[in-house]
């Protein structure tokens, strides 16, 4: 199946036009009434909707464009978390090289991940312990922390749907060289993130949010 | 497109406690604030500002740096947003110091903490430092850097104030370890969930009072803060620069003398000083000859006396220009018993420099004087050499050398070691700091 070319239409419940700007994109939020829609086909469905967004600001939003070494970045979608201490976003982004990756907000420390190819599978990070190594066909991790995140908003397009997902387990990773990657516990077998960290300085954001007095 | 709550400036609201109002200035970043009035932590992420801990502690307190006071830190401006007060206990002892929590909307956040007038900025790590293996003590590196393990202790908060990217709440406690390599200082922080590093460098008052326009923090600061860059350093390595290359020079020109001087023996002889003859004692030598470079020239004297002395003028005769150096030495020697054994003061023999003798034909006029006045006549030998390694100038140089040194290294050594009685390793004063500018 060829993936769909991005294209427009309108929302089923609203009838607000839609624009997909991601072909591979599955889900949407649209912009007006917030309805939650999924993508079969050129079929939109409402599977949900989203709530009043709630308190995180970051000064990332849908259009953004950023640098990640010689790369461009597009964020075309978001996701964003809620754990014991605090909220996070993950901006989903077009890669100029055709590919995909996230780049993440938690209180304005940003990092990009893309996901990764263990080569062999990969415990469920619920099942893990901090100080616990996780081995891939390249790297060996020790996992530095754990979290259990809810679902508390999403906006724009995303590769999956959200709908049916409340909370999932999360295990930050490091490496002896100081590599830093995810292991995902929303889909099972869980998902290998790998990425790093970047400064605003080094992201050399276009379109960013504006903040008034700064 | 869904636009978030976005401050604009300060939100005020009011405390849901108290009714004092409560400026916002990072909403939806903030994920506790503490109220300046009440002391109520309040939840900064519900809207109604719910209360998670009630009067948390004793008010007021004033900070140095006011609240939504902004300067620029590295070149980027951040505002002061929230303020606590922790606390460590050493032996009995509480040291306290002031955090301040400092915000840019893009940047994010980095901190400053203030103990007794010493500033340092701190930002949190991502990074994890690797602990170097066979170290003696307790040691960590990052970028290439050493950093020694200076404290452990437990901090608390016991004043809060302001807004906080973190759930804080008065009364929390975590491990703290710090490790140091002036003018940082890395802190890990335990608790119970993870580890957090983070990097502080020790910043001057004077600059922490220009980026934020409060002259009043540009004050002296009191003894030695752990990541204090030693300051006399720099002033010892200054003088080392100078001084290491010296002793070197010093020393070998010290192996050039012991090596090259020749100790050439010119002349040799015997004669007898017989008191009771009187000026007839008085003598030339044959004529000897010193070869080579102008050198110096050392007369030595063995006399065979048994209590008794005998003093000794001597010239040295240019035979050529008839020019004639004068110099004298006495000899004395004494020996007895006691009721401590024997005892011996003195010597039987001596020797005298000449400096600077050029090459030529030479004369040694011996006069002996002296002496006890009814001893036997006394045996004595005189001989010559030309170019004999003279080291007093050496001991000289080497004090000239060694006692500016001491003197600029002596307050470095004091300055670390009033650091490390701080620490938990006071024995541990000699740890030389690198130089602030990275040499």
């Amino acid at each position: 199946m060829t993936a769909p070319a991005p294209f427009s239409t309108s929302c089923p419940s609203c009838g607000a036009p839609i624009r997909f700007r991601w072909a591979q994109a599955v889900q949407t939020t649209c912009d007006f009434c917030k309805s939650v829609l999924v993508r079969q086909g050129l079929d939109l469905t409402k599977v949900g909707q989203q709530a009043d967004f709630p308190v995180t600001a970051s000064p990332i939003q849908l259009g953004v464009e950023a640098r990640w070494g010689n790369r461009t970045l597009v964020v075309v979608g978001r996701l964003t978390y809620e754990w014991t201490r605090g909220r996070w976003n993950e901006w989903y982004c077009r890669v100029s090289d055709g590919s995909s990756a996230w780049l993440s907000d938690a209180q304005l420390e940003y990092a990009i991940t893309a996901e990764v190819d263990a080569g062999r599978p990969l415990p469920d990070p619920s099942t893990v312990s901090v100080g616990d190594v996780v081995e891939t066909d390249h790297t060996r991790y020790t996992v530095t922390s754990l979290s259990q995140a809810m679902y508390i908003g999403t906006e724009g397009e995303l590769p999956f749907t959200t709908s049916g997902r409340e909370h999932s387990w999360f295990a930050d990773l490091l490496d002896a060289s100081g590599g830093f990657a995810t292991l995902d516990g929303s889909e099972s077998p869980p998902l290998l993130f790998v990425g790093e960290y970047v400064s605003w300085t080094e992201l050399r954001a276009t379109g960013a949010r504006e903040f008034a007095g700064w | 497109m869904v636009t978030a709550t976005v401050p604009v400036r300060a939100t005020t609201l009011a405390c849901p406690n108290c009714g004092s109002s409560i400026a916002l200035h990072a909403q939806g970043w903030a994920v506790t604030v503490a109220c300046s009035s009440c002391g109520s932590v309040l939840d900064a992420l519900d809207p109604n500002l719910r209360v998670l801990q009630e009067h948390a502690m004793r008010l007021p307190h004033t900070p140095a740096i006011p609240l939504g006071t902004r300067g620029k830190i590295r070149g980027v401006e951040y505002e002061v947003i929230g303020c606590q007060r922790v606390a460590i206990e050493v032996e009995g002892v509480e040291y306290a110091w002031t955090e301040y929590v400092c915000f840019n909307p893009y940047h994010g956040f980095l901190y400053l903490s203030a103990y007794e007038g010493h500033w340092n900025v701190i930002e949190k790590l991502r990074r994890k430092p690797s602990a170097p293996s066979g170290s003696s003590r307790p040691a960590i590196t990052l970028d290439g850097r050493t950093y020694h393990h200076f404290q452990t202790a437990v901090a608390r908060t016991t004043m809060a104030m302001g807004e906080f990217p973190w759930e804080l709440r008065v009364g929390d406690e975590v491990k703290a370890r710090d490790f140091i390599s002036p003018p940082f200082i890395l802190s890990a922080e335990v608790s119970d969930q993870e580890v957090t590093w983070s990097r502080g460098e020790y910043t001057d008052p004077s600059d922490i009072a220009k980026m934020f326009g409060v002259p009043s923090i540009d004050r002296r600061p009191e003894g030695v803060f752990a990541n204090q860059p030693n300051t006399h350093v720099r002033a010892a390595r200054r003088v080392a620069k100078v001084g290491g290359p010296l002793m070197l020079v010093w020393f070998l020109m010290l192996l050039a003398v012991i090596l090259l001087s020749q100790r050439d023996e010119v002349f040799t002889e015997t004669y007898t000083y017989d008191r009771t003859r009187g000026e007839q004692n008085a003598l030339v030598t044959g004529p000897f000859e010193l070869r080579g470079r102008t050198s110096n020239v050392r007369i030595t004297l063995r006399a065979a006396l048994e209590n008794d002395w005998t003093y000794f003028g001597l010239a040295l005769i240019n035979d050529g220009t008839g020019q004639a150096r004068d110099v004298g030495k006495q000899l004395s020697f004494y020996s007895g018993r006691d009721s401590d054994g024997r005892w011996s003061e003195g010597s039987r023999n001596g020797s005298v420099t000449l400096s600077s003798v050029p090459s030529g034909r030479y004369l040694l006029r011996i006069m002996p004087e002296g002496g006890e006045p009814i001893g036997d006549p006394v045996s004595y030998t005189v001989s010559v050499k030309r170019d004999v390694p003279a080291y007093s100038h050496f001991v000289i140089a080497f004090f000239a050398l060694i006692i500016p040194m001491a003197l600029v290294w002596a307050p470095v050594i004091g300055f670390e070691s009033r650091r490390w009685m701080e620490s938990d390793h006071e024995g541990a004063l000699l740890n030389f700091p690198k130089d602030e500018d990275g040499a």
